[in-house]
C-alpha cells in the first residue's frame, strides 16, 4: 500500500511563556492509502496538534518549526494559502470533537453541508441538495429532508456527529481527519459512530487519522497505532502487535491503566444498611413555551441500598438521572417524594438546619477537578471550611487539613497554594480531602475520574479503594464508565430514564446482565472482545 | 410564526414592567413638594383657601391616595394624560406635536449608529492590532468619552457659525412653504448635526461591542470548521462570522433605547429642535410636572416598541430562540 | 496616566487657585493666553476659566465616584439577591430593573431633580439611582451561572450558609467584570452631571464643567472658547476613566490579553 499523507520529522513550537517549547518535537508518521491509523495519547500529548498542523489550521501563536507533511507527494507546508484552501474540504476532511461547537448555531444542516458544494464544486442548487440527502442518508440519519432543515440545537449528540461526518465526506476526500470524534458521545452512540465511520471508510477506501485517548476504540477500529506522549512518537505498529505485544513502556503503563471489564473477586459485603433509598421520584419543571411548564421526569421510584462498608455503582448514560440521585443524596436537590434514610435519619424530609447535620455525614465528591474548587481560595481552606462551619475551631481544622493532604497522597505544606497551582488528579485529591474532612460515613463520587487521563484516574480510583478500606466508608459511586464501574464497586444499579432497570452484584450484572439496555451497554463498550494480553 | 408567538409573549410580560414604572412614578409624584392645584395656584397668582379646596376636589386629590393611584392608572389606560396648565391643552396634543421630530431624530441616530458602528466593528477585527485597529479603537474611545452636547456646540461652531455648511438649530426653515422632496431634504439638512450629535456615543459603543464580539466568534470551534472545510476568509467571515457576532449588538440595541430616548434630550436642546426631549426640559424648568409625566410615560411605551422590534429581529437572526 | 493629572488638578485646586473659583476675577472674556493672570481666559461675567477647570475637577470627580459607588452598591446587592435565590425573588427584582431600564435614564434624572432640587447630594444620589440596572444585571448573570458551578454545591454539601456562598465563594469570582463595568459607570454618571449643568439643572452654587459650557453657549459666535475648554476638560477625564477600566479589564481577564 502507498503512503498518502507522510509526515515528516515534523517540529511545532509553542508560543513562549507556554510550560514548554515545543507542542510536537520531530514527528514522523505515515498514513497509508485505505487505513485506519490511531494516534492515541493523554491530554497534552500533541496529537490533536498533529492533526491541526495537517490542516494547517494551527492557533494563533503556534507555528510548524520544522520537518515536513507530504500530502501525495507535495509538502503541503509549502503551499500557498489559496491552494490549501483547496485542499482542505475537498481532499483532505475533517470531523471534529464536540459537534454542538463545531456547526454553526445560526444556520441549518443542509446549509452548512451544502457549503461544501457551493466550495469546492460548480453545482446548480437542485443538485446539491440532492447530494445533501443522499449523503444524510448515508450516514444512517433517519428523515434527511428534515435533518436538513434542522439547527444544529435540535438535533442529539449522536445526529450531530452524523452531520459533522456527512458533511466532511460530502466531497470523498482522500483523507479524513477524525479528533476524538465519540468522546463527547454516550457509549452506545459512541459504538454506532464508530461503526458508521469504519463502515464509509470501508466503502469509500478513505485513509482515515483517528485520533482518541481511549485504547477501546483504538481495538474497535484502528489498523495500525501510533502512541505519543509529550510531542513524540514513541511506538507504532499494528493494532494487534501494539495492544498485545507492547514494546515502550508508556505504551504498556497506558494499557495497563485501562481497567478490564470483568469485576475483581467479590469482596463481603455487611448485611448491615447504612442508607436506602426508598421510591426517591423527582420531577423538574422547566419553563416552556408561554406560561405552560414543561415537566421532566428525572427520577421515577427508584429504590436502592447501600450496605455498611460497601460501594454501590450507578451506572447509565446522560439523561438517566444519576446525577440527580446524586444530588438528591446529598440535598443539593430535594427529591418530590420518597424517603432517603441513613439510620433513623431521612434525609429528603429535613429542614434545612437538620440537613445541614446530617449531611455531615455524607459527602460528595465531584466530576469536574477544575470547577469544583473556588478559584480564589488556598487549598487548606477549602478543605477546613466544612469543619469551622460545623462548629470547629478554625486552628484545628487548619490542622485537621494538613493531615488529610497527607491522607489523599499530597503533601501537607501544599495546603497554602491555591487550586491553579495543582494538576487535574491532585485537585481531585483536594476534593477528597474536603468531603472526609467532615469525617462522612458515607462517600457519594460523582464521575470522580470521567475527566481525567487514564494514567491519574487509575491512581485515584486505587486511593478511593484504600480510603474505603482505611476508614470503613461507604459508598456511591456514579459514573457512565462501566469499566471504571467494575474496577470498584460491589453491587451495581443500572439506570435509564430515571429508573433502575437493574440491579445486582457487579460480577453478575458484568458477565450475565439480565435487562436488555445493560446488554446494549456491555455489546457497545469498545473493544471488549480483545483477548487479554 | 415562532417569531410572532415570541414577540407576543415578550410584548405580554411587558405589562408588569409598564405598572411598576406607573406606580413608581405616582409615588415619586406623591413624595414632590405640592401638587398640580399648589402649581396651578401658584400660576394664577395666588388663590384663597376655600378655592384651593374646591380645586382639590375638583381633581379628585382628597381622595386616599390607593384611590388616586388607581384613577390615574385607569387614566393612563385610556390614554389620557391629563391637562397641561402651561401649554394650556391637553398633554397628549402637546406631546403628539413633538413626537415626530423625536421619531426622526432617533430613527437616524440609531441607523447611523448601528451601520457605521458595524462597518467600523468588522473593520478593526480584519485587522485586530494593525494600524486601522488602533485608529478605530481609539477614535471610539475618544468618541465615548465626548459629552454629545458639547460636541454638538463644537458642530455648530465649525459647520454653523464658521463654515455656514448648515444650520446652527431648528427643525427645518420656518418660512419657506416648501414642501414634498423639498421639505424633505430641508429637514434632512437640519437633521445631520443633531443626527451625528446624538449617535456619535452609540456608534463608540457599538463599534466596540461588535469589535469584541467579532474577535471572539472567530475563536469558536464552528469557524475552524469552516476554514477546515476550505471556505475562503472572506466567505467564512460572511457567512458564519458577521451574523453570530451581530447577536449581542442587536440585545444592546434593546437594551439602550432608553439612553438613546434620555440623549435626545439634552441633543435636542442644544438644537433647538421641537422634539420630546426639549418638551421634557422646558417642562421641568417650568416644573409642569404633569406633562413631565405624559412624556416618560410616553417614552416608556417607546422603548417597548422598539424593543419588541428588536425582539423579532432577533428572533430571526437565532432560530435557537423559542 | 490621565486619571493622574487629573486627580492632580482636583487636589491642586485649592492650592493654586484659593479664591472662590465663582468670583469676580478681572473683566469678561478676555481670550486665553492673552493676559498671563487668566492662562485660560475668563468667562461671560470676568470669572477665571481656569479656576473653575481645576475646581471642576474636584466636582466631577466627586460626584462620579460617588454616584458610581452607590449605584455599584445597589446594583450588585440586588443581582446577588436576584441570581443567588432566583426564581420568585428573581422575577420581581428583575421585573424592577426592567422598568428602571425602559425608562429613558436622563428622562428619570431629570424627574428626580425636578421633584427633589438641584443640590450636590440630591443631583449625586440622582445619578446613582438612574445608573445602577446595569450593574444589577450583570451582576446577576454572574451569579446565575457561578451558583451552579461546582464548587458552589461543593459549599453547600459542607454545610456553608447563604452568607458564606454569597459573600465569600461567589461574590469574589463575580466581581472582575462588574469592576470593570464600573469604570463605564463613572464615566456615565461625570457624563449625566455635565449634561444637567449643561442644561443649567445641576447644583449652580458649585463650579462645575457643564455648567461653563451652558454659559459659554450664549457667546458661542464669537467667544467659543468659554465652552470648549470645559468640553475638553470633560473629555479627557471620561477618556481618562476609560482607559483605567480597559486597564482593569486587562489585568482580570488574561484570556483577552493580547486582543
Amino acid at each position: 500500500m502507498s503512503t498518502t499523507l507522510a509526515i515528516e520529522n515534523l517540529s511545532v513550537a509553542l508560543p513562549r511563556g507556554a510550560d514548554r517549547a515545543h507542542a510536537l518535537g520531530g514527528v514522523s508518521l505515515a498514513l497509508r492509502e485505505g487505513e485506519i491509523l490511531c494516534v492515541v495519547g493523554e491530554s497534552g500529548s500533541g496529537k490533536s496538534m498533529t492533526a491541526n498542523a495537517i490542516m494547517r489550521l494551527l492557533p494563533i501563536g503556534v507555528a510548524v518549526s520544522g520537518g515536513a507533511i507530504r500530502f501525495e507527494g507535495r509538502d503541503i507546508l509549502s503551499l500557498p494559502e489559496a491552494e490549501m484552501r483547496h485542499l482542505r474540504g475537498r481532499r483532505i476532511a475533517m470531523v471534529f470533537q464536540e459537534p454542538m461547537t463545531a456547526l454553526n448555531p445560526l444556520r441549518s444542516i443542509g446549509d452548512q453541508i451544502g457549503e461544501m458544494f457551493r466550495t469546492h464544486t460548480g453545482f446548480g442548487r437542485a443538485e446539491i441538495d440532492a447530494r445533501i440527502l443522499g449523503l444524510l442518508d448515508e450516514v444512517r440519519l433517519p428523515d434527511p429532508r428534515t435533518v436538513a432543515r434542522a439547527f444544529a440545537h435540535e438535533l442529539s449528540g449522536g445526529q450531530r456527529q452524523r452531520a459533522m461526518i456527512a458533511m466532511a465526506l460530502a466531497l470523498e476526500p482522500t483523507v479524513l481527519i477524525a479528533d476524538e470524534p465519540t468522546t463527547a458521545l454516550d457509549v452506545t452512540t459512541q459504538a454506532q459512530i464508530l461503526r458508521l465511520i469504519r463502515d464509509l471508510q470501508r466503502k469509500k477506501g478513505t485513509a482515515v487519522l483517528f485520533i482518541t485517548h481511549d485504547f477501546g476504540v483504538v481495538g474497535e477500529i484502528a489498523d495500525r497505532v501510533a502512541v505519543m506522549q509529550n510531542g513524540q512518537l514513541v511506538e507504532e505498529g499494528y493494532t494487534a502487535d501494539v495492544l498485545d505485544r507492547p514494546k515502550h513502556s508508556y505504551t504498556r503503563m497506558l494499557l495497563a491503566a485501562v481497567p478490564p471489564l470483568s469485576a475483581p473477586g467479590a469482596r463481603p459485603v455487611s448485611a448491615e444498611t447504612v442508607l436506602s433509598i426508598d421510591r426517591v421520584s423527582k420531577t423538574y419543571l422547566t419553563r416552556g413555551s408561554g406560561l405552560r411548564k414543561r415537566s421532566t421526569l428525572a427520577l421515577d421510584q427508584v429504590t436502592l441500598s447501600l450496605p455498611k462498608g460497601s460501594t454501590l455503582g450507578i451506572v447509565g448514560e446522560s439523561g438517566s438521572g444519576k446525577s440527580t440521585l446524586a444530588k438528591c443524596l446529598v440535598r443539593l436537590v430535594a427529591p418530590d417524594a420518597g424517603a432517603i434514610r441513613m439510620g433513623d435519619v431521612d434525609i429528603a424530609h429535613l429542614s434545612r438546619r437538620e440537613a445541614k447535620h446530617a449531611t455531615g455525614r455524607i459527602q460528595m465528591v465531584f466530576q469536574d477537578p477544575y470547577g469544583s474548587l473556588n478559584p480564589r481560595r488556598r487549598a487548606g481552606d477549602l478543605v477546613a471550611q466544612g469543619p469551622i462551619a460545623h462548629g470547629v475551631q478554625p486552628a484545628q481544622a487548619h490542622a485537621r487539613a494538613q493531615e488529610l493532604f497527607a491522607l489523599v497522597g499530597l503533601d501537607p505544606t501544599a495546603t497554602e497554594r491555591f487550586p491553579h497551582e495543582f494538576s487535574g488528579g491532585q485537585r481531585q485529591r483536594i476534593g477528597l480531602a474536603r468531603a472526609l474532612a467532615l469525617e462522612p460515613q458515607i462517600l457519594v463520587a460523582d464521575e470522580p475520574v470521567s475527566s481525567l487521563d487514564v494514567s491519574v484516574q487509575a491512581q485515584v480510583l486505587e486511593l478511593l479503594a484504600q480510603l474505603r478500606a482505611r476508614l470503613g466508608l461507604s459508598m456511591v459511586f456514579i459514573t457512565h464508565d462501566l469499566r471504571v464501574a467494575a474496577q470498584i464497586c460491589d453491587r451495581v444499579a443500572v439506570m435509564k430514564d430515571g429508573r433502575v432497570v437493574e440491579e445486582g452484584p457487579a460480577a453478575e450484572v458484568f458477565s450475565v446482565p439480565s435487562h436488555a439496555y445493560t446488554q446494549a451497554l456491555i455489546e457497545a463498550i469498545p473493544q471488549r472482545r480483545r483477548p487479554a494480553p | 410564526m415562532r417569531v410572532l408567538a415570541l414577540a407576543g409573549r415578550r410584548l405580554l410580560s411587558s405589562i408588569p414592567t409598564l405598572l411598576i414604572i406607573l406606580v413608581g412614578l405616582f409615588l415619586l409624584l406623591q413624595l414632590a413638594p405640592g401638587d398640580t392645584v399648589d402649581a396651578l395656584v401658584a400660576q394664577m397668582g395666588g388663590g384663597d383657601q376655600k378655592m384651593v379646596e374646591e380645586l382639590r376636589r375638583f381633581y379628585g386629590l382628597d381622595a386616599p391616595v390607593a384611590v388616586q393611584l388607581g384613577r390615574y392608572i385607569w387614566r393612563l389606560v385610556q390614554l389620557d394624560l391629563g391637562y397641561s396648565a402651561i401649554y394650556g391643552k391637553p398633554v397628549v396634543n402637546v406631546i403628539l406635536e413633538r413626537l415626530p421630530a423625536t421619531l426622526l431624530l432617533m430613527g437616524s441616530a440609531l441607523s447611523f449608529a448601528f451601520f457605521a458602528g458595524i462597518a467600523l466593528g468588522i473593520i478593526a477585527a480584519r485587522r485586530v492590532n494593525k494600524w486601522p485597529d488602533t485608529l478605530i479603537s481609539t477614535l471610539g474611545l475618544v468618541f465615548y468619552a465626548t459629552p454629545s452636547f458639547w460636541f454638538g456646540l463644537m458642530g455648530i461652531v465649525v459647520f454653523a457659525i464658521r463654515l455656514a455648511w448648515l444650520p446652527s438649530g431648528g427643525f427645518e426653515t420656518v418660512g419657506a412653504g416648501y414642501t414634498g422632496l423639498m421639505r424633505v431634504l430641508d429637514i434632512a439638512r437640519y437633521l445631520v448635526l443633531p443626527t451625528l450629535t446624538l449617535a456619535l456615543i452609540f456608534l463608540a459603543i457599538y463599534l466596540r461591542i461588535m469589535r469584541a464580539s467579532m474577535l471572539e466568534v472567530l475563536t469558536l470551534d464552528f469557524v475552524r470548521t469552516a476554514r477546515a472545510k476550505g471556505v475562503a476568509e472572506q466567505a467564512v467571515i460572511v457567512r458564519h462570522v458577521l451574523r453570530n457576532a451581530l447577536l449581542p449588538v442587536v440585545t444592546l440595541i434593546g437594551l439602550q433605547a432608553g439612553t438613546m430616548l434620555g440623549g435626545s434630550v439634552v441633543v435636542e436642546s442644544v438644537f433647538a429642535l421641537p422634539g420630546l426631549g426639549r418638551l421634557a426640559y422646558e417642562s421641568v424648568v417650568q416644573r409642569d410636572l404633569n406633562t413631565l409625566l405624559g412624556i416618560v410615560f410616553v417614552s416608556a411605551l417607546l422603548v417597548i416598541s422598539v424593543n419588541f422590534m428588536v425582539d423579532l429581529i432577533y428572533a430571526r437572526l437565532d432560530p435557537r430562540i423559542s | 496616566m490621565l486619571l493622574i493629572l487629573v486627580i492632580a488638578m482636583a487636589l491642586s485646586a485649592g492650592i493654586l487657585f484659593p479664591k472662590d473659583p465663582l468670583g469676580l476675577a478681572g473683566s469678561p472674556l478676555i481670550w486665553p493666553f492673552r493676559d498671563a493672570r487668566f492662562p485660560l481666559g475668563t468667562d461671560n461675567s470676568g470669572r477665571d476659566i481656569a479656576a473653575q477647570i481645576f475646581h471642576g475637577a474636584r466636582i466631577s470627580l466627586l460626584i462620579g465616584l460617588a454616584a458610581m459607588t452607590l449605584a455599584i452598591s445597589i446594583g450588585v446587592v440586588l443581582g446577588a439577591l436576584a441570581g443567588f435565590y432566583g426564581g420568585l425573588a428573581d422575577d420581581v427584582l428583575m421585573r424592577i430593573t426592567e422598568a428602571f431600564q425602559t425608562l429613558p435614564n436622563f428622562l428619570l434624572l431629570l424627574m428626580l431633580v425636578a421633584v427633589f432640587g438641584s443640590t450636590l447630594t440630591t443631583v449625586t444620589i440622582a445619578i446613582g439611582l438612574v445608573s445602577w440596572q446595569a450593574p444589577a444585571r450583570l451582576t446577576r448573570a454572574e451569579f446565575l451561572s457561578l451558583r451552579t458551578r461546582e464548587f458552589v454545591q461543593a459549599g453547600r454539601t459542607i454545610g456553608l450558609g447563604d452568607a458564606t456562598l454569597i459573600f465569600r465563594e461567589i461574590l469574589p469570582n463575580a466581581l472582575p467584570p462588574v469592576i470593570v463595568y464600573a469604570s463605564v459607570v463613572m464615566a456615565v454618571a461625570i457624563l449625566l452631571e455635565s449634561a444637567l449643568a449643561f442644561l443649567n439643572l445641576s447644583d449652580p452654587n458649585v463650579a462645575s464643567w457643564g455648567n461653563l459650557i451652558g454659559l459659554g453657549r450664549g457667546v458661542l459666535r464669537s467667544e467659543w472658547y468659554v465652552s470648549a475648554i470645559p468640553g475638553v476638560a470633560i473629555l479627557i477625564t471620561v477618556l481618562a476613566v476609560s482607559l483605567v477600566g480597559q486597564g482593569l479589564n486587562d489585568a482580570l481577564n488574561p484570556r483577552l490579553r493580547g486582543r
